[in-house]
């Protein structure tokens, strides 16, 4: 164990926080979705793996970033429309498993059609925006871009779900489904155009990721348990719990690298996780069933 | 206004009203009374297409209803106060406010409706930015007539508003009715508390386990013997 609260360590806190933004972005679309339809959306990470796929080759083909990484949200949002019309809808009221077995379904698919279409390799955007060294520190400003945007992205949903009719009805619906048609809503339409913003979400998270990270196809693998993990302590559902968990996990995937060994760090992540799950069930955040 | 003609309705294998009919004229204030049970709760989901008719017609305005899907029965000028409330527990009373002006329609007059739903029951605008679920029973029948209210209906379903509240609450409920009453809209209320709602009402319905027994102006009702044994405890 080689931890000492040195400049080293502020820096690990720091980076700590930047990952965080990003995996509170990534949280906050399964959190929409679950929170609002009341299903897991298993394949979530790999639905990333599409939106970085489509901002790399978009960008490679010549367009812009910027433009390529609006695409990305286009692309998501579109595929989680889809993913909802196609395989949710037909098993809504059917038992939970059957949700989550046909995402899982889905979760395959995606990585196996990945691979026939963009091969196993990892794949660069070739972007590299450098760093940032502030006295002995030194931060990637892609992250410190990630966590800015993720920011913004967070706040541009906060304020559309508390100021606009349709945000405050998709925060309705999850407190009470069955009198939504009393008040001239149409759930199914509600439900899609969550699934199109939680899927927008992960598509921002998306173009972000591609300025961090190689893509492969089984790249969902690394960070997606890492998401649903901050999703339950949060409180599976609850927006805020999962912005909290973020954070909270962030911090001891960055102290536990730095104490120990960078392998480690999600290790200690998962420890404290199953510790804090064991005191709180319904995680941070979650309301008590 | 609203005419039911022959309504059969059910869940399942279950069936809660049969061959059911009635109609409210514009202006009316009309009670449906009977026992736990006996598918008044039934009767209101009917008409708002929470439960579907499984056979007869029932019009609204002309309006065929059978053939609206429920999310458009509010756009025919009918809101629906449903049992127990229902407010949305963690949104503010504006945001439940807000949510009855959901439709395109009414979201055009939302600021006009707000100013005359907070004018009706002054209480509400106190208490605008508070959860509703936080809010006393009385308090949170105002927020849910004030929701129904927000869509500019003509005609208003009440499921039930004394249920659940404390005697004095109950008699200020009733005033609510007689308020939103004496504003000109048309009120079809369904209520076991028999005795406060025939005063209240013009004409009435009795229901019993899903036929309709009788029916005539509330006076008359409240004044017969079977009614008043049955269901006043008099």
């Amino acid at each position: 164990m080689d931890c000492h609260l040195d400049i080293f360590f502020l820096e690990a806190l720091l980076n700590g926080l930047l990952l965080a933004g990003l995996l509170a972005l990534l949280a906050l679309g399964l959190n929409l979705v679950f929170g609002v339809i009341d299903v897991v959306w298993i394949c979530y990470a790999e639905l990333v793996m599409v939106g970085m796929y489509g901002v790399h080759y978009a960008y490679k083909g010549g367009l812009p970033f910027i433009v390529a990484a609006a695409l990305g949200i286009v692309l998501v949002a579109v595929a989680a429309g889809l993913l909802h019309v196609l395989v949710i809808r037909p098993v809504l009221e059917t038992a939970p498993i059957n949700q989550l077995l046909v995402t899982g379904g889905v979760l395959f698919f995606l990585q196996a059609a990945a691979t026939m279409a963009f091969g196993v390799e990892f794949k660069n955007i070739g972007i590299s925006l450098g760093s940032l060294n502030v006295l002995d520190m030194s931060f990637s400003r892609a992250r410190i871009l990630s966590f800015v945007v993720a920011l913004v992205g967070m706040l541009a949903l906060w304020l559309f779900l508390t100021r606009t009719y349709m945000g405050t009805a998709i925060r309705a619906i999850a407190q009470d489904r069955q009198i939504m048609p009393l008040m001239g809503v149409d759930s199914r339409r509600i439900y899609l155009v969550t699934s199109a913003i939680g899927g927008g979400l992960a598509g921002l998270a998306a173009g972000l990721m591609v300025l961090n990270y190689d893509i492969y196809p089984q790249i969902g693998l690394q960070f997606g348990p890492l998401i649903f993990m901050i999703c339950v302590l949060g409180g599976l559902g609850s927006m805020i719990g999962g912005f909290v968990a973020a954070f909270v996990i962030s911090q001891f995937i960055a102290v536990g690298s730095s104490c120990f060994h960078t392998e480690w760090g999600y290790a200690v992540a998962f420890l404290f996780f199953m510790i804090a799950i064991f005191f709180r069930p319904q995680g941070l955040f979650g309301a008590k069933s | 206004m609203l005419e039911l003609s022959n309504v059969n309705a059910g869940y399942g294998a279950f069936q809660a009203l049969f061959g059911l009919s009635m109609r409210v004229e514009a202006g009316e204030a009309v009670a449906v009374i009977g026992a736990n049970g006996a598918g008044k709760t039934t009767l209101l989901r009917v008409i708002s297409g929470l439960v579907p008719a499984r056979g007869g017609e029932m019009t609204m305005e002309g309006r065929d209803l059978r053939l609206t899907p429920a999310h458009r029965i509010v756009e025919a000028g009918i809101a629906h106060v449903p049992e127990s409330r229902r407010l949305f527990p963690r949104l503010s009373v504006e945001d439940n406010l807000r949510m009855g002006a959901f439709v395109p329609a009414a979201r055009a007059k939302f600021a006009e409706r707000l100013e005359y739903v907070y004018a009706l029951f002054p209480r509400l605008k106190e208490r605008r930015q508070q959860l509703a679920g936080t809010m006393s029973g009385g308090e949170q029948q105002m927020c849910a007539i004030g929701r129904a209210l927000m869509s500019g209906p003509k005609l208003v379903l009440l499921d039930e508003p004394s249920m659940g509240l404390a005697p004095v609450i109950v008699a200020q409920v009733f005033d609510l009715v007689k308020r939103i009453r004496s504003e000109g809209y048309t009120v079809l209320i369904v209520e076991q508390n028999v005795a406060q709602v025939l005063k209240v009402a013009d004409r009435a319905y009795l229901l019993e386990v899903g036929r309709i027994k009788a029916s005539g102006r509330a006076g008359d009702l409240a004044a017969s013997d079977e009614i008043r044994k049955a269901y006043m405890g008099l």
